[in-house]
């Protein structure tokens, strides 16, 4: 089976999980920025871990012979000190040329609040002047369908972002409709005990197509499963679903989504 | 798949979660002090879910525990969230 990772945060991992990922047939790995679980004491410390995923990290995935690529913003866990992160958002460019940057991600919002509201505006603003791609994180739990449609109100705002170059990920059944609705790519995040779950992400497959949509494991520093998209193709395979179907979802939707971005080459 | 094939796949489970539930229940009456509103959500959420008869059970049952309002609110709490809309119970009283 082939699959692509499109959302891992591999800094949090293990050379473990870089093997165990290669082995169940993973072909690249795509990282976004993110909270590290705690909040950054400086701007410095952003410009660190920029090049943690621009340098160092795709050099970590190589060594198992995988393709990391990455995204690059300030999350929205860190976006409440607004001057804070403007400054972080200011030094996003200086590595948008690096050879594995696909786009601005993942943006978003996190308590969906007016300052958070902001920033993600001007990242908004950052990928459209830099005709970047998106990658969106929606809030968790109960402030996952406010927060969604906050976020579909700012983009459908910008006239110069073109819904087929933005994915907004962590959809669940109820926030998927009104993503593909717009015109949007969606992402499926596969949790053990928050977002979606392998079935769930299937069923909301077998109701809403298999277009534009695509799964990932989101695994991080928290309880989650680098092999849970692998585990989701075994859990299609087990439903029925035949072998170009699963590839279709775990392969091919990631790859015909990335590779918008001429950097992401798979060799 | 048949609806036959799927209780095939599925129902031990399903059945096996529900119990989780029954017994997650159990527990907290058995311990001591008060409830939050969480407790209330859930139970709102399991009525809704036995009463229902669409087939969107799943995104009513997200629905049941969502912040239904549109405005930003003016600053984050904090940057957790617990799983439930606490606006629910204050909207309640």
């Amino acid at each position: 089976m082939r699959y692509i990772e499109p959302h891992a945060h591999m800094v949090s991992r293990t050379t473990d999980d870089y093997q165990a990922m290669v082995m169940a047939g993973c072909q690249a790995v795509c990282e976004p920025a993110f909270w590290a679980g705690f909040d950054r004491g400086s701007v410095e410390g952003f410009r660190d871990y920029f090049r943690q995923l621009t340098d160092y990290e795709p050099k970590r995935a190589a060594k198992f012979g995988l393709p990391h690529f990455c995204w690059l913003c300030i999350n929205p866990k860190e976006a409440e000190d607004v001057a804070f992160a403007k400054d972080v958002v200011a030094l996003v460019p200086e590595f948008l040329e690096c050879p594995t940057v696909l786009g601005i991600g993942e943006i978003g919002l996190n308590k969906n609040s007016r300052n958070e509201l902001e920033i993600l505006e001007m990242q908004v603003d950052l990928a459209a002047r830099h005709d970047q791609m998106i990658l969106v994180h929606t809030p968790h739990l109960e402030d996952k369908l406010k927060g969604t449609r906050l976020t579909l109100d700012v983009l459908k705002a910008d006239s110069r972002i073109r819904p087929d170059r933005v994915i907004i990920d962590h959809v669940e059944e109820h926030t998927v409709k009104m993503v593909l609705d717009e015109g949007f790519w969606a992402g499926m995040t596969l949790y053990p005990e928050s977002k979606c779950t392998p079935v769930r992400a299937i069923d909301i497959l077998e109701t809403y197509g298999n277009e534009r949509l695509w799964i990932n494991s989101a695994c991080d520093w928290g309880v989650s499963i680098p092999l849970n998209v692998a585990r989701t193709g075994v859990e299609m395979r087990r439903r029925g679903w035949s072998a170009a179907a699963v590839e279709k979802v775990l392969f091919d939707n990631p790859h015909q989504f990335l590779s918008q971005n001429p950097r992401f080459k798979l060799p | 798949m048949t609806r036959q094939q799927i209780l095939d796949l599925d129902y031990l489970d399903a059945r096996s979660k529900l119990i989780d539930i029954a017994a997650f229940l159990d527990r907290v009456d058995r311990a001591k002090g008060e409830a939050d509103f969480r407790l209330a959500a859930l139970k709102t959420a399991l009525r809704q879910l036995a009463e229902s008869t669409s087939s969107d059970r799943a995104a009513q049952t997200l629905l049941a525990f969502s912040d239904p309002t549109k405005e930003p609110i003016a600053k984050a709490p904090g940057k957790g969230a617990v799983g439930a809309w606490a606006g629910a119970s204050d909207a309640a009283n």
